[in-house]
């Protein structure tokens, strides 16, 4: 349905084939969550892996950090509409991590789970073949905490909803489980190049 | 089915653009989208001539079962706000999806007393949970609720006329305005950037313990008020609910 009047403001060619249906390009770096940001201490932080409730592995910063890098740059995508180009992410990945717990995938599905008792579900598949990181760097820098700082979850090719903030640890589940926004109206998988937003999308 | 019955996508018609405030307007809606939640928001869809499409986010700023009333700010460098300042009419059509979202969301059961913090253009959901409350929100006792609006002036406080009069014939609401850039011009209002500490003395004034918290508004403004308001005394993270505004238009 053509809206009478406007016009727009269409991105270059270039641009437009990177950006999913419904998104723009923004330069800024919009900041979401549920609440106010946490402080996350670094000197009682920890990662841990779990299978339901039985811890597999687990980390302390130091610990964490001394596990291998990697770095990745691209786009981002929010659910909001936003869309971010060439943003560069240092941290773990969940290959490694998965390698350095010395564990099988006990299922095929995974919560993230964070500081704040924020929790998204992503299928194992959208977290291993170098698909996604626990990012400890934006930019060159320690993540700062309105983005996620000392530890997000980075899966860049699903809105970035599923990217938790302050994560506290994965945890593989028995099924699919929903998290906090998907039991709030939101996609249970978030694919921005199928517009994957609402509950009933499809 | 068709695509047309499954479309979550209706259309709206604008029944009219009031200004609000110099850089407010308040858009008023026909539309069939089922009642909504005060705190929801919709999604809008413009589309240009040649299929080209923008969506963006807006909170409601009605009461529920009241017609849609959506408050846009002017970005002079937006893509979607300049429509609904320069361009949209009565009786033109746009696309909207919702209501949405089920967090920053209060309604009459889930009780109080509610403090609302809000910075610019961030009162819309709140003014919806006003606009619930005073119209008895289905419930008989009725929960104590202040509302802080931070504004650059007076006169960029929206709603300000209609949350005067609540005021005064309400003796359980309070409500209280932040200048920033001007001079104040009640002894209960303040001169000054909203944060924490400043909250913490008007929770104190008030003399009620919020058992909700919502802070509506762009990030620094919502970052500003909430560093250090999670607070053993007072208030605990999980009561403070948070929807801030990005870089978006």
């Amino acid at each position: 349905m053509v809206t009478r009047g406007f016009t727009g403001r269409r991105p270059t060619a270039a641009f437009a084939r990177r950006l999913p249906p419904g998104q723009f390009e923004t330069d800024d770096f919009p900041v979401l969550a549920k609440g106010p940001t946490p402080q996350v201490d670094l000197a009682t932080w920890r990662f841990t892996l779990s299978h339901g409730p039985r811890p597999l592995a687990s980390w302390n910063w130091a610990e964490f950090e001394a596990l291998p890098r990697t770095v990745w740059q691209g786009d981002i995508h929010c659910v909001t509409t936003w869309s971010k180009f060439d943003t560069r992410w240092e941290g773990v990945s969940i290959d490694d991590l998965l390698a350095a717990a010395g564990v099988a995938p006990p299922s095929a599905w995974l919560l993230a789970l964070s500081h704040d008792d924020y929790d998204t579900n992503v299928p194992l598949a959208d977290l291993v073949g170098g698909r996604a990181m626990v990012a400890t760097r934006f930019d060159g820098q320690p993540l700062t905490a309105e983005h996620g700082g000392p530890a997000r979850l980075l899966v860049p090719h699903l809105y970035f909803w599923k990217s938790a903030k302050w994560l506290k640890g994965l945890r593989f589940t028995a099924r699919d489980e929903a998290g906090f926004w998907e039991l709030r109206g939101y996609h249970m998988y978030g694919d921005p190049w199928k517009q994957q937003r609402y509950s009933d999308d499809p | 089915m068709s695509a047309a019955a499954t479309s979550p996508w209706h259309q709206a018609k604008i029944e009219r653009v009031a200004r609000a405030t110099p850089r407010i307007v308040s858009v008023f809606l026909e539309t069939d989208l089922p009642r909504h939640i005060a705190g929801q928001h919709l999604d809008v869809r413009l589309t240009a001539p040649d299929g080209y499409a923008a969506q963006r986010s807006y909170s409601i700023a009605s009461a529920p079962g009241q017609p849609i009333e959506l408050i846009v700010e002017k970005l002079d460098d937006g893509e979607v706000s300049p429509y609904f300042h320069d361009i949209a009419q009565p009786g033109d059509s746009i696309e909207v999806r919702g209501p949405l979202g089920g967090h920053f969301i209060w309604r009459a059961e889930d009780g109080g007393p509610v403090l609302l913090v809000a910075g610019g253009s961030g009162i819309a959901p709140l003014m919806a949970m006003v606009r619930d409350w005073a119209g008895g929100a289905g419930s008989a006792a009725i929960t104590p609720m202040m509302l802080v609006c931070s504004a650059r002036t007076w006169e960029e406080l929206a709603f300000r006329d209609e949350l005067l009069q609540l005021e005064a014939s309400r003796a359980d609401f309070r409500f209280v305005a932040a200048i920033t850039r001007g001079p104040r011009q009640r002894d209960s209002d303040r001169a000054e950037r909203l944060d924490a500490s400043a909250l913490k003395e008007l929770i104190a004034q008030w003399g009620h313990t919020p058992r909700h918290v919502y802070v509506c508004g762009s990030n620094r403004f919502v970052e500003g008020v909430t560093r250090g308001l999670p607070d053993a005394s007072l208030l605990a993270a999980g009561m403070i609910r948070t929807e801030r505004y990005g870089g978006a238009d």
